[in-house]
């Protein structure tokens, strides 16, 4: 079969792609958020005294990074049926990311120098207002560039959710493929607006680092 | 600030004061061990500081002195023996039956309120302006009223010459600067005792005498009681009345500062003042 691209059916597409992009960034900006409370739940939890908090937690997160993110999406679908699927992908994906997050939070925090927290401790500040007043403000500083590149690699993973019937964008292009034979045009435009959408952001993710001073 | 102990706390420690000389010191060491691993960096060591004293630490590097403040500051756990401060055991909490057990985190941070501390790095907060830096402490560990504490602290930025600094942030002032700031900051907390750590060994030389100019003053103009570790000899001879000089994680000799720098008993020190001054 020789076919030439199909403009038509390119604009005819659009307005649907656009509505699954909508999904898309949802997913995305609210997966990040929970991946960005729970990832730093998790590096502090991970510090606590106690080994009942700090063996279940690394116990949980390596079962998350060892398991791919699709099959973590399948079975979360299978196991909660009756919840939204938009809502089971976004919190997979914050689940699958905080994985990978709290990692890049350890980072941080014990890239604040000793003196920071033998300061602390001089002025007897308790644990919560330390970590609070001075250690994380300096920890989330260091590490703000890190998590801005894993919201971009979690927005390109979107697709995913598709899997288990989020209307996001790469679904919405399948489905105007299916229906139009037009594969082509769909997911080359659909492979467009993630360009055009993530290449500015990681653009402006660099400056912040150098702003950052990294 | 100053909370008087319990006469019990008071009748205790007099138990545990053989010599009986009948002024509690403030500070008392008593048969203090530091170990770390197999090394040992504190061997027995026995010293007390009276109530507005100002000691200095001397001796060679690697000798223990930084480790006595760190101690002291609850920076660190005594692997044996007890710190005494102010009749009360610094690390320890006693048992109904009267024995001693290791404090935990709430009793130490209890005990640590009576105590300052000025690092070799300053350690100011980067993330705070120099304002919040000094009032971050007495609002949130002693309850201060913001205003109150804020009022006091630009009093204190001016005693330590830096009135003009009060928004600026810590990457925007020089080591000495910081330093004055480090040591408003800890005075803002009223401490009965200040340790200062080789505060001036981060400076750049033409900045040391100013920021040793206000520790004069203060050692002169308040009742704080002062611990230094310092290698600026000149210091220990204009500011403390005793000079302890450590090697080997023992006192090898105390005395007032004329007596060990213009006539030392020991070998030890003779050998290290010559070698420094």
């Amino acid at each position: 079969m020789n076919r030439t691209f199909d403009w038509d059916a390119a604009g005819d597409a659009l307005p649907l792609l656009l509505e699954g992009f909508r999904v898309t960034l949802l997913a995305t900006v609210l997966g990040t958020l929970v991946a960005a409370v729970l990832g730093l739940a998790v590096a502090v939890a991970g510090r606590a005294p106690s080994r009942f908090v700090t063996v279940p937690v690394k116990a949980v997160t390596e079962f998350v990074r060892a398991t791919p993110l699709l099959v973590q999406l399948v079975g979360a679908a299978a196991l909660f049926t009756s919840v939204e699927p938009l809502t089971i992908g976004i919190v997979v994906l914050g689940i699958h990311y905080a994985a990978y997050t709290s990692e890049v939070y350890r980072a941080g925090i014990d890239g604040v120098p000793k003196g920071q927290w033998e300061a602390c401790r001089a002025l007897s500040m308790s644990p919560r207002r330390t970590w609070q007043a001075v250690i994380l403000p300096q920890a989330v500083r260091n590490v703000l560039p890190a998590l801005g590149n894993y919201a971009i690699s979690m927005f390109k993973e979107t697709p995913f959710l598709a899997v288990i019937t989020v209307h996001e964008m790469v679904f919405e292009a399948r489905a105007y493929g299916a229906d139009h034979f037009a594969y082509t045009e769909a997911f080359t435009l659909a492979g467009l607006v993630f360009l055009v959408a993530s290449y500015p952001t990681s653009l402006l993710m660099r400056k912040l680092e150098k702003r950052l001073g990294h | 600030m100053a909370t008087e102990p319990a006469p019990l706390e008071k009748t205790a420690a007099a138990a545990v004061d053989p010599l009986h000389t009948g002024v509690e010191p403030l500070v008392r060491f008593d048969k203090v061990v530091k170990r770390y691993g197999d090394h040992v960096v504190l061997d027995e060591l026995d010293f007390s500081v009276r109530r507005g004293e100002h000691v200095t630490l001397i001796g060679p590097s690697g000798s223990g002195k930084t480790t006595i403040l760190r101690l002291l500051m609850t920076l660190e756990k005594v692997s044996d023996g007890v710190i005494w401060v102010d009749g009360s055991p610094l690390s320890h909490v006693r048992g109904p039956d009267g024995s001693l057990k290791p404090a935990g985190e709430k009793e130490l941070r209890r005990s640590r309120k009576k105590i300052g501390m000025v690092f070799q790095q300053f350690n100011l907060f980067p993330n705070m302006k120099v304002l919040q830096n000094i009032t971050e402490a007495p609002v949130n560990v002693l309850g201060m009223d913001k205003d109150e504490a804020e009022s006091r602290a630009r009093e204190l930025l001016d005693l330590v010459g830096l009135s003009g600094k009060v928004d600026a942030h810590p990457s925007q002032l020089s080591g000495g600067q910081q330093q004055r700031v480090a040591i408003a900051r800890a005075l803002a907390m009223r401490p009965e005792i200040l340790l200062l750590d080789e505060v001036t060994s981060a400076l750049d030389p033409e900045l040391v005498a100013g920021v040793l100019d206000l520790l004069s003053d203060i050692a002169r103009t308040t009742d704080i009681t002062m611990l230094c570790v310092t290698h600026e000899m000149n210091f220990a001879r204009d500011v403390s009345e005793t000079v302890l000089m450590f090697d080997a994680g023992r006192v090898v000799e105390s005395g007032s500062p004329e007596k060990i720098f213009t006539d030392p008993e020991h070998e030890r020190t003779r050998e290290f003042l010559n070698a420094v001054l």
